[in-house]
């Protein structure tokens, strides 16, 4: 092969007039990130409702609960996706259907993507929730009620805070999986950093340069996330528990 | 060689893990027909030091040899050399995925490469001897503990071994499966096999063995005639009458 | 909401959507099967190999971990028809962008496989290697013989949710424009101006199935296990 390799393209102007190559795969990257830090907070709130909701002798809510995670869970996120952005407004009433028509697109579509994104990390989630609050022995849960406590202190002061810091490693490689699956968004015409990476690298004629960027970021944020929860972990062991180590 | 009854030879043997000095210039000579069994507290090194003699267990320095292979010599065949050291663990190691005729017949097909008929054969004459030929269509997780144990004594026995060694065989037992256990090695100690038993069973020591090897701390603290370790009691070290006091207590 | 319905649209479809189905199984049994033959051999290399071979083989699962798998397909699709032209030596010669989909779910899912079996081996007792190697077996025969028959019964509901996760990621080839069953459904749908119904059909046959498979791993599961949960 005979590919010439150009590493100052990130310095050149695009050939759309908006900047340099680097800066809009800069601006990629900071839709990724705000794509991801707010579909993963909204994310950790509803498992942790959901997947408390799932241990609670409530039949109802229990039952609902479980309905939610399977449906979830079942369907491809880019299905779902797609659901949100062509097929849900066009069920909701007219007036909102154009409202969010009318919207600004940009906004729609990252609105669209943190919604789907939100809500299929959670079903996830929620089960990595729930086996921690499972984990905790049932000893603990009688030794709280044993001791007066109602169900709602007993989860906040002593289950909670024991199935927290078992659920610390899976909930660090969901939020890993929600930053690699905001790449879909892409799909819906907004440009992340994959769909960034993918169209400049069709600009530029410089496709593995681009390519090559685009990996390394990926890799040094997952690993920065990995050292950073690597350390809350480790503050927040407990002695003699066997969830830390690992 | 120097002594042709000389079976397990452990001339100054040393391992660490990292830092920490797990057998410390240790040596030992267990000749033909003798049965020695190993004791001491736990972590004292017992288990890694018989793990060493079919090179389970590689040591830093050191050397031991077995009839006329050099364990610690990187050149020998340690697979050809282990499937003459018959093995017996704590806590079985039955294969639970084949049933027990099988446990005992896959490693004389794929080491010793007998014919299936022959292997089968052999597996059911040894599985007779432990008084396990009833069970040898059940699979190992619907056995006691102690009849795993036989069976596994018996799938060592089929590769027709020159030494056995015994880590802990009875210590994950119920109490009254021990004795079922201890019967199939007194018979095997009186057919003449050799054998090193780290175990508890102070009893067993009495009633079977030739010597007492005592270990502390990584280092063989007493090598004796067993009757000398029991009976004359102030000649032993402090340490040695320690663990005996406490062994012997119940 | 004052959609009109009309699921006819379905039926008319239905060719065009079963070839994408087509292609979408071929894309799941294809990476299922190379992806778990590969994943086995990265975590023996990884558990067992010499260190060096170890040490690539970690890189390569971390590589393939943290990169999203839609990257992971871009890359394939652009360096694909270069590498293929280079190996066949044909400098004209096309590539269908189904062997880059092919080869970025094979190469990508195989890290998460290798996860999965290395779990497996570690599931298993370290005193059943110790157990085959006093008997005189090789390592490689212990492997073979004693220790991944039992992982792979141990890791066999893991495996089969990985499977449903890797169904699940073979839609994500829409990106390069490929008529798996979801590009197909998109294309149809657009084709009559029926998005609604083709999506939301697409959407209950993937929740069947994948639910049927989610249903089936938990039961594995439980039957693996029933002191568990």
């Amino acid at each position: 092969m005979n590919y010439s390799w150009d590493w100052l393209i990130f310095l050149q102007p695009s050939i759309t007039g908006e900047g340099a190559y680097g800066y809009l795969l800069l601006r990629g990257l900071l839709w990724t990130l705000a794509i991801s830090s707010l579909s993963w907070v909204l994310a950790v709130a509803i498992a942790a409702a959901v997947g408390i909701a799932r241990t609670l002798d409530f039949v109802v809510l229990r039952f609902l609960a479980a309905t939610y995670v399977n449906i979830f869970r079942n369907i491809p996120l880019l299905v779902q996706l797609f659901l949100w952005y062509f097929v849900v407004p066009e069920l909701l009433p007219t007036a909102w259907g154009t409202a969010i028509k009318r919207m600004d697109p940009l906004l729609n579509q990252y609105f669209t993507v943190v919604v789907g994104l939100t809500l299929y990390t959670a079903a996830k989630a929620s089960e990595h929730i729930r086996s921690g609050i499972e984990s905790v022995s049932a000893g603990q849960k009688q030794a709280g009620r044993s001791l007066g406590l109602t169900t709602a202190q007993s989860y906040r002061y002593v289950i909670l805070p024991q199935a927290m810091r078992i659920v610390i490693p899976p909930m660090t490689s969901d939020f890993l999986n929600v930053f690699k699956n905001s790449s879909v968004a892409l799909t819906i015409g907004l440009l992340e950093l994959a769909g960034a990476t993918y169209q400049l690298s069709e600009f530029s004629a410089q496709p593995f340069e681009f390519f090559a960027a685009a990996t390394l970021i990926y890799m040094m944020i997952t690993y920065t996330v990995i050292l950073l929860m690597r350390a809350v972990e480790r503050c927040t062991r407990i002695a003699g528990s066997l969830g830390a180590a690992s | 060689m120097k002594n042709g009854d000389d079976m397990i030879e452990i001339k100054n043997v040393s391992k660490w893990y990292g830092d920490f000095k797990v057998l410390d210039d240790c040596s030992a000579v267990v000749s033909k027909g003798e049965v020695v069994v190993v004791c001491g507290p736990s972590g004292s090194g017992k288990s890694t030091l018989m793990k060493t003699v079919n090179g389970l267990e590689p040591v830093q320095q050191g050397e031991i040899r077995v009839a006329d292979t050099v364990v610690t010599d990187r050149k020998t065949r340690l697979t050809a050399l282990r499937s003459r050291v018959g093995m017996v663990f704590q806590h079985f190691e039955l294969f639970p995925h084949l049933n027990v005729l099988d446990n005992l017949v896959l490693a004389q097909t794929k080491v010793l490469k007998r014919p299936l008929a022959e292997a089968r054969e052999r597996a059911m004459l040894l599985l007779r001897r432990v008084d396990m030929e009833a069970f040898s269509e059940k699979f190992p997780g619907n056995l006691s503990g102690g009849q795993q144990q036989r069976v596994a004594v018996a799938r060592s026995l089929a590769m027709d071994p020159m030494v056995m060694l015994f880590d802990e065989p009875t210590s994950a037992l119920d109490p009254e499966m021990v004795g079922e256990v201890l019967e199939v090695m007194m018979q095997l100690a009186r057919e003449g096999m050799t054998m090193i038993v780290v175990t508890h069973e102070m009893g067993f020591a009495r009633k079977v063995s030739n010597r007492v090897i005592f270990m502390d701390r990584g280092r063989i603290v007493e090598d004796c005639p067993k009757d000398d370790f029991f009976e004359r009691r102030d000649e032993r070290s402090e340490r040695a009458r320690d663990f005996l006091d406490k062994i012997l207590q119940h | 909401m004052n959609y009109a319905f009309e699921w006819g649209t379905i039926l008319r479809a239905w060719p065009y959507l079963m070839q994408g189905l087509q292609t979408t199984l071929l894309l799941l049994v294809v990476g299922v099967v190379l992806g778990i033959a590969l994943g086995t051999v990265l975590a023996i290399c990884r558990m067992f190999g010499p260190r060096p071979l170890a040490a690539l083989t970690t890189g390569y699962v971390n590589l393939f971990r943290s990169i999203p798998l839609i990257l992971t397909i871009f890359w394939f699709y652009i360096m694909m028809p270069g590498v293929m032209r280079v190996l066949t030596g044909d400098p004209n010669l096309t590539v269908g962008p189904i062997y880059a989909a092919l080869a970025a779910l094979v190469l990508a899912e195989a890290a998460y496989f290798c996860e999965i079996v290395r779990a497996g081996i570690g599931s298993v007792r370290s005193g059943q290697m110790q157990a085959c190697l006093s008997l005189g077996l090789t390592r490689w025969q212990a492997l073979t013989n004693v220790i991944l028959p039992q992982a792979f019964r141990n890791m066999t509901p893991s495996l089969l949710n990985q499977t449903i996760a890797l169904l699940k990621d073979t839609s994500l080839v829409y990106v390069i424009s490929m008529n798996d069953f979801l590009g197909a459904a998109v294309r149809i749908g657009q084709r009559d101006g029926r998005v609604v119904e083709v999506f939301i059909f697409v959407a209950v046959v993937y929740f069947v199935v994948c639910s049927a498979g989610t249903w089936l791993a938990g039961w594995l599961q439980k039957r693996l296990n029933p002191g568990k949960a």
